[in-house]
């Protein structure tokens, strides 16, 4: 652990806070504004990896481990919901011939 | 102790489809039997000189700030006389439950409903603080309710029940704000604190005033006083031995318990006693009168019952405590003896309880005709007879404190006297009237009649007064639970008490001559009060009280009721509440337009909340 922490720490704090709030700012931005799913799926991923990123750094600088194995739960959990997403993204294909989120537009009052 | 009643209430219900009728009901018997047996080690261990009040704390029940109240019993000799009696007794109305009940289909349901009552009895003579006593006082209402009404599909029954029912609630409200203004006063509830403070006080403070007074309206409620008796008699709609164990024995005496219990309280403020007194004395005398010109067997023994009541709570309202509770223990001897002599006369006649229809049942029911002689001579008040001598009590303190209402009293032992023989006379005198054919009662309903017989012939031993060279064992044996009682003294003359005696048994006996006069040798038979005039119709009506009731109560409260629904109801509620679902329904159509479909718009929409709460996060700090 000791080397990549250090490694870690070689770059400040500062700069893995702006680069995480890039990464969540441009999931977001995909997320609001392109309509293809495939898209919409990869950019909640960056979303999701952006905040690991978040997570690792802090708990390398605070020496807490424990953020880093949180880390990892949430990649196993990112895993199985990604399946979910593409399964629905298979169906969606299927039933409506198309990626487009729009489409899905009928499930309202 | 009083554990065992509620497991036989809890397997009773329970099992109710399953068992037969004897085996729950012998079940039954074999509880509140355990329960006497208990009762008696407890007394027999009892020693009122040593240790006379013992607290038995199980644990606290209520420890909320300065609020202290322990789940305890507490035995003395005061709650050890009432728990004999109401094991004793009840465990002799139960088995004779078993022989009267037999035919019923729902019989597990009432043995388990008069378990339970037994239950709620002992919980409330045992408790070693108010609010312990108050659930027993609940229980003992609520299931009162419920054998009132046993055979519910009788609409009549059930009005009796809940008439019961709603007259007991309004003394239980007494009680609560009793129990409160006790509280606020004492910091506790516990009777052994309270009764050690009480003396602080000085005599007629005006908080006791209150709180004795509040707690009388709860014995009212419950012991059937003026103006809450009218349930009393139509409780009578209930299974007979119901309402010898609850409406005669036991519940009813709930009242005089709860007053004998505070007796320093009620010390204290003479201004209740009084009250007392006159309600008591109003009461004996009214419920006599009507007792009068009652035609069914039973509503004549619930009338007396009220009657005797009112003498009990007259010698509270004088402060002979002891006198009053000897009343209860004789009362309960002789009064369910005869409630239960006549449960057996009903039994013999199929359910006729017309006497008009009855008469010349000596030769048939003979173990039934004995008791109910020795139970009639024993509540009229002759020696040497256990009524004689407690009510000879009550009228001895009245003589000495009040004579004016000592000579009512002994009018209402006449009445009393009067209307029991006429009962016993036109039940089992002169010539069969009706129309069944009558029969003695099986072994398991004469052998309680026996056992009760003995009990209200040798009652009176309980408490002889020294002027029969006894020395008033029960008073002595009281004392040392109920402070009050050492505050009674009887300060006659032998010669007045002799000449007292004297009277009142002449006068007796000279009315029984009368009745046999009027009722053996002629039969008058009272039709209906259509048909009666004057004074004897308003009293054969019951004084029109149910009436008067009607008119004060029911009216008002139900011209207020129609003018709220016709005001608050249709003029206010209604547009109000339909406003406020029109005005719902419009909002969320406007909102729903939200819903588009759009998943972009839904998480545009989060994204931008999100956004308000950060940035209001960000400027108010």
């Amino acid at each position: 652990m000791e080397p990549v922490i250090s490694a870690i720490q070689v770059v400040p704090l500062e700069h893995y806070v702006f680069l995480s709030f890039a990464l969540f700012s441009i999931g977001v931005t995909g997320v609001l504004f392109r309509r293809n799913t495939i898209i919409l799926i990869m950019c909640l991923e960056i979303m999701f990896n952006s905040v690991n990123l978040l997570l690792a750094a802090f708990s390398a600088y605070h020496s807490d481990p424990s953020g880093q194995v949180f880390v990892f739960f949430i990649m196993l959990v990112a895993a199985a919901e990604v399946t979910v997403g593409l399964a629905i993204l298979v169906m969606m294909k299927r039933n409506v011939d198309s990626v487009d989120v729009n489409q899905l537009n009928r499930l309202k009052w | 102790m009083p554990v065992l009643p509620l497991v036989g209430a809890i397997i009773n219900a329970a099992l109710r489809r399953s068992l037969s009728g004897n085996t729950s009901g012998g079940f039954a018997t074999l509880m509140i039997l355990g329960s006497f047996v208990v009762s008696l080690l407890l007394f027999m261990g009892h020693d009122p000189a040593a240790h006379p009040v013992k607290i038995v704390k199980f644990f606290d029940w209520i420890n909320v700030g300065g609020m202290e109240i322990p789940f305890a019993f507490q035995i003395d000799a005061l709650s050890l006389t009432m728990m004999l009696i109401v094991t004793g007794v009840g465990s002799l109305i139960h088995l004779y439950s078993v022989g009267y009940m037999h035919d019923d289909k729902r019989v597990a349901t009432f043995f388990a409903m008069l378990n339970l009552f037994t239950f709620a009895m002992l919980l409330l003579v045992m408790g070693a603080n108010y609010l312990i006593t108050f659930i027993g006082w609940e229980g003992v209402g609520l299931c009162s309710y419920l054998l009132i009404g046993f055979w519910y599909t009788n609409t009549e029954f059930n009005y009796a029940a809940r008439k019961a029912f709603v007259m007991n609630r309004i003394g239980d409200v007494g009680v609560v704000l009793g129990m409160c203004l006790l509280f606020n006063l004492f910091g506790t509830l516990n009777y052994v604190d309270i009764m050690d403070r009480a003396g602080s006080f000085g005599t007629g403070h005006g908080m006791i005033v209150g709180a004795t007074l509040l707690l009388f309206v709860g014995a009212m409620g419950k012991s059937a006083q003026i103006p809450l008796f009218t349930w009393l008699p139509d409780a009578m709609a209930g299974p007979t031995p119901v309402s010898a164990l609850i409406h005669a024995a036991t519940m009813v005496t709930a009242g005089i318990f709860l007053i004998v219990r505070s007796s320093v309280l009620f010390e204290l403020a003479p201004f209740t006693k009084d009250i007392i007194l006159y309600i008591g004395t109003a009461t004996a005398l009214l419920a006599a009168s009507i007792g009068l010109f009652q035609n069914d067997i039973k509503k004549v023994l619930a009338y007396s019952t009220v009657s005797q009541l009112g003498y009990m709570f007259a010698a509270l309202g004088l402060g002979a405590y002891s006198a009053g509770m000897f009343h209860v223990t004789t009362h309960a001897f002789f009064k369910a003896l005869l409630f239960l002599g006549a449960g057996s006369v009903i039994h013999a006649l199929g359910g006729e309880q017309d006497i008009r229809k009855m008469g010349g049942l000596k030769g048939v029911t003979k173990i039934t005709f004995i008791t109910f002689l020795i139970g009639t001579i024993a509540i009229s008040g002759l020696p040497p007879l256990s009524g004689f001598f407690s009510k000879d009590a009550i009228l001895a303190h009245a003589f000495q404190d009040n004579k004016v209402v000592y000579g009512l009293l002994l009018f209402g032992a006449v009445l009393t006297a009067f209307y029991m023989f006429r009962l016993l006379f036109l039940t089992f005198y002169g010539t069969y009237r009706g129309t069944a054919h009558p029969h003695e009662s099986p072994l398991v309903i004469t052998v309680p009649l026996m056992v009760l017989a003995a009990l209200s012939v040798v009652g009176g031993m309980l408490n002889v007064p020294h002027i029969f060279g006894g020395d008033e064992g029960m008073k002595t044996y009281l004392a040392t639970a109920a402070e009050g009682i050492l505050s009674e003294r009887l300060g006659l003359s032998h010669t007045t008490e002799w000449i007292l005696m004297g009277v009142s048994t002449v006068l007796v006996i000279l009315t029984i001559v009368y009745a046999y006069g009027r009722f053996v040798k002629k039969t008058t038979l009272d039709g209906d009060p259509a048909q009666l005039f004057g004074l004897k119709k308003l009293i054969a009506n019951k004084w029109k009280l149910d009436e008067l009731y009607a008119m004060l109560f029911e009216k008002p409260y139900g011209w207020i009721s129609a003018h709220f629904f016709s005001i608050g109801e249709e003029k206010v509620m209604v547009p109000l509440m339909t406003g406020v679902g029109n005005m719902t329904l419009r909002a969320g159509k406007v909102i729903s337009r939200l819903q588009t479909g759009n998943t972009s718009f839904y998480v545009f929409g989060m994204v931008a909340g999100i956004l308000v709460f950060l940035l209001i996060t960000l400027f108010v700090n």
